[in-house]
């Protein structure tokens, strides 16, 4: 009986991340998502520009490498050209929240019928760990040497919380990667928001609360810890939007 | 033949491009361009096509990038401060070898600059433009006419060569009407087994993309995509030869500068002067040959155009100096009269005698 | 045989309606032509004028510098474009609103009270087409095919402005000073 095995929707290329880093995680659950819906053979999905630059060798199905905080517009052109294809973006935090904003919003606002996987680790991964427009107040990065400065650098950006402001969007939840209960939960929204694609239901994004054990300077243990310290306080888990389930309600 | 009607060049464009096939449009307001976004907005809809006013210039493109991976025919237009904040886009394209068509109906520059017609675009069409090691294949169209044809080829061309295209236009062109007999629907376009399309699990997956972070392979990229450059250079370069037979001096020109000199070459022609036209259809690739061959026969060059001075250089370079090439311009909008046209044709020939 | 046409005035007045009235004139007596709008930041009030090149060879410059035959429809476009006209062209103004005379003698000049007339027809947006009609029956155009040619340029849906737009044609056609 196998009782472990890798999702199909992932190719055996050696992933790249640093030791302890969330992102392998969080591929396996986009894989899963994939494989549970059996959608694999028509989903496209866009990579970003970020730690997860290369996830188009990484996931099975076709791929398409995005520019920067571009994947939103990138995704748009690919669902208007194939509607009953599976569209998911994979964007970190200053890819999604800070150069791509306007995309992340607009295509929120149109309720593109896509997937949008939102990696907040509060930090500018690939490039050495610069200030992100996640990082918390007070938090030493490259760029913010004596601590995130909100007089000078401003606040962090709650995406979840804004975009839920908005009347497009179908469905937006805030989950977390840092323990085996938290990683379960996260799985089930990941499908879920890929479920809502394929019944037509709209935007879905799901943000995930993970860790950069290399530029936050921490052992992955450390890391881990420092999101339930840290990082959840701030950036609170739980669903922000559900436009499906407010239906029902009324 | 089909009947004649009476368009703007922005509407031939969006016509031609849905005769075409083109069912993906993706636009941002700009003037003097918005007619191609408002006929596509019309007509899109009925035809179970895409039109999409995106957020920016910078997403409208990226979307069309979208599209194209997908193999499906896609343009978006602009004008040129827009053009401008698509070329991280353009870039893109052209790194992951992919097909689409730009439509640049030309303002005056820089900065915002202005609203009225301008050929100051054509060092960033025909030069690169973005940042890296590419070419766009630039058509500039001088009617209505070439407008809706021209449309149709880019198409052609971009998916032959798996390259964006241009259309370099100008607010006049955009913005006149003349008859036009639109081109009958007709979608000749190539195999395209790198699109994405979903590997329905009958194939490895396609992957769209122009990262390579092996110097050595990136540089091997490059090399590839120059050599097809190559083939396109010595098998799709188009110009109009106008009066050239006798001539003794050439007029260069394209768009509408090369309307209003026609005016001027027949103008002078009349008092005696043998001069002629030759029309750069296509700006990349530039008709080199068909200005190296005049050079050996003309004593002058006069280069027209809406800018300081661009195209001159390419003329300079492909007939190598071999003749003076002057210039004759107004910019910022303005747009030069058959009549100063004719006053630099008459100065250039008392100069050389 | 080639006829440069220069129509200006306010913007809002129907300029460029008039001269697209004059290119599908045009199209439908088969010639070559080309119709060319200013085009600015402003939608209403400003000026506004048009370039309409009727020809039997191919048209060169869409650009009309200098007119055979000039529309003024207001001060602005007379001073700016008075000097322009070919000598022996002809100028139509719309005395209404222009209260001064063309001072060149070289030229043919026309003028209508056409925004006075169109007032009184009720229709005091149609000025326009008042001086059009004068413009046809001066300058040795075509009459024939002024019904199909307002077809095409009054779009299907507001088909009830045809028979306005005919009447104030064959008012400016029929005005003698």
């Amino acid at each position: 009986m196998v009782v472990f095995e890798k999702p199909k929707s992932l190719t055996d290329a050696p992933l790249h991340y640093c030791p302890g880093c969330t992102h392998g995680i969080i591929h396996r659950l986009v894989a899963e998502a994939l494989d549970t819906l059996g959608v694999e053979g028509k989903t496209i999905g866009v990579a970003p520009v970020g730690c997860s630059v290369m996830a188009y060798d990484y996931f099975a199905c076709d791929m398409v490498e995005a520019a920067h905080g571009r994947a939103p517009a990138v995704a748009t052109g690919l669902k208007r050209a194939f509607p009953e294809n599976v569209i998911f973006t994979y964007q970190g935090d200053g890819d999604l929240a800070s150069i791509g904003m306007a995309e992340t919003v607009h295509a929120a606002a149109r309720n593109e019928n896509i997937t949008v996987i939102f990696v907040n680790n509060a930090i500018y991964g690939m490039t050495g760990g610069q200030m992100a427009p996640t990082s918390l107040p007070g938090q030493v990065t490259q760029t913010s040497p004596y601590g995130r400065d909100v007089t000078t650098a401003g606040y962090p950006i709650r995406v979840s919380e804004m975009l839920s402001t908005l009347d497009g969007p179908e469905y937006i939840e805030r989950v977390a990667v840092n323990n085996v209960k938290n990683v379960k939960a996260a799985g089930k929204a990941i499908l879920k928001a890929f479920k809502n694609q394929v019944e037509g239901k709209g935007f879905s994004l799901i943000e995930v609360v993970s860790s950069c054990p290399t530029n936050w300077g921490m052992t992955p243990q450390k890391a881990l810890e420092w999101i339930d310290e840290k990082m959840i306080p701030y950036y609170p888990l739980g669903v922000y939007k559900d436009k499906s389930a407010q239906k029902e309600e009324k | 033949m089909a009947e004649k009607v009476l368009m703007k060049g922005n509407e031939a464009i969006a016509e031609a491009a849905i005769r075409a096939g083109c069912r993906h449009y993706f636009g941002y307001p700009i003037t003097p361009q918005t007619e191609v976004a408002a006929y596509m907005a019309k007509r899109m809809p009925k035809i179970g096509g895409t039109f999409l006013q995106a957020e920016s210039e910078i997403s409208a493109i990226n979307m069309v990038y979208g599209v194209a991976g997908t193999g499906k025919r896609v343009m978006t237009s602009s004008s040129s401060p827009g053009i401008s904040l698509k070329q991280e886009g353009i870039s893109y394209i052209a790194g992951a070898d992919l097909p689409a068509l730009i439509v640049n109906v030309q303002r005056g520059g820089p900065g915002l600059g202005g609203i009225q017609p301008s050929q100051s675009d054509y060092f960033q069409s025909t030069k690169g433009g973005g940042h890296g090691d590419y070419r766009l294949i630039v058509l500039a169209p001088e009617s209505v006419q070439e407008m809706a044809d021209m449309t149709a080829l880019a198409f052609e061309l971009a998916e032959k060569y798996r390259m964006p295209a241009m259309l370099l236009a100008d607010g006049t062109m955009g913005q006149m009407m003349e008859p036009v007999e639109l081109p009958e629907e007709n979608i000749n376009t190539v195999d395209m087994p790198w699109a994405v399309t979903g590997t329905e699990m009958k194939r490895e997956h396609n992957i769209i993309n122009s990262l390579y972070l092996k110097p050595e392979e990136l540089e091997q990229k490059n090399i590839e995509r120059y050599e097809r450059y190559k083939v396109i250079e010595a098998n799709e370069a188009r110009y109009e030869s106008f009066m050239m037979d006798d001539a003794e001096y050439c007029v260069v020109a394209f768009g509408i500068a090369a309307r209003v000199a026609k005016n001027a070459v027949v103008a002078a022609r009349k008092e005696g002067i043998k001069v002629g036209m030759i029309r750069p259809i296509t700006l990349w690739p530039f008709p080199k040959e068909a200005l190296c061959a005049a050079a050996d026969k003309v004593k002058a060059f006069i280069s027209v155009e809406l800018s300081m001075g661009q195209m001159i250089e390419d003329i300079r370079l492909a007939t190598e100096c071999k003749k003076p090439v002057e210039l004759c311009n107004r910019v910022g909008g303005m747009i030069p009269t058959p009549e100063e046209v004719l006053a630099k044709i008459r100065e250039v020939k008392g100069g050389s005698n | 045989m080639t006829t440069q046409l220069l129509l200006a005035g306010f913007g809002g007045q129907g300029i460029l309606f008039a001269g697209k009235f004059l290119a599908y004139k045009g199209l439908l007596e088969g010639r070559q032509l080309s119709w060319l709008p200013s085009y600015g930041p402003e939608m209403r009030g400003g000026t506004a004028n048009c370039s309409v090149i009727l020809s039997d060879d191919p048209v060169g410059s869409p650009i009309v510098s200098n007119p055979d035959i000039l529309v003024a429809m207001n001060l602005p476009s007379l001073d700016k474009y008075e000097d322009a006209v070919v000598p022996g062209g002809m100028i139509f103004v719309d005395s209404t609103l222009i209260e001064r005379k063309v001072k060149r003698d070289d030229v043919k000049v026309f003028y209508i009270p056409a925004t006075q007339l169109a007032q009184a027809m009720d229709a005091p947006t149609l000025a326009n087409m008042i001086i059009t009609g004068k413009l046809l029956s001066e300058s040795g155009m075509r009459t024939d095919n002024i019904e199909d040619s307002l077809k095409k340029v009054v779009s299907a849906k507001r088909a009830n402005l045809l028979e306005i737009n005919l009447k104030a044609i064959r008012c400016g056609m029929e005005y003698n000073a």
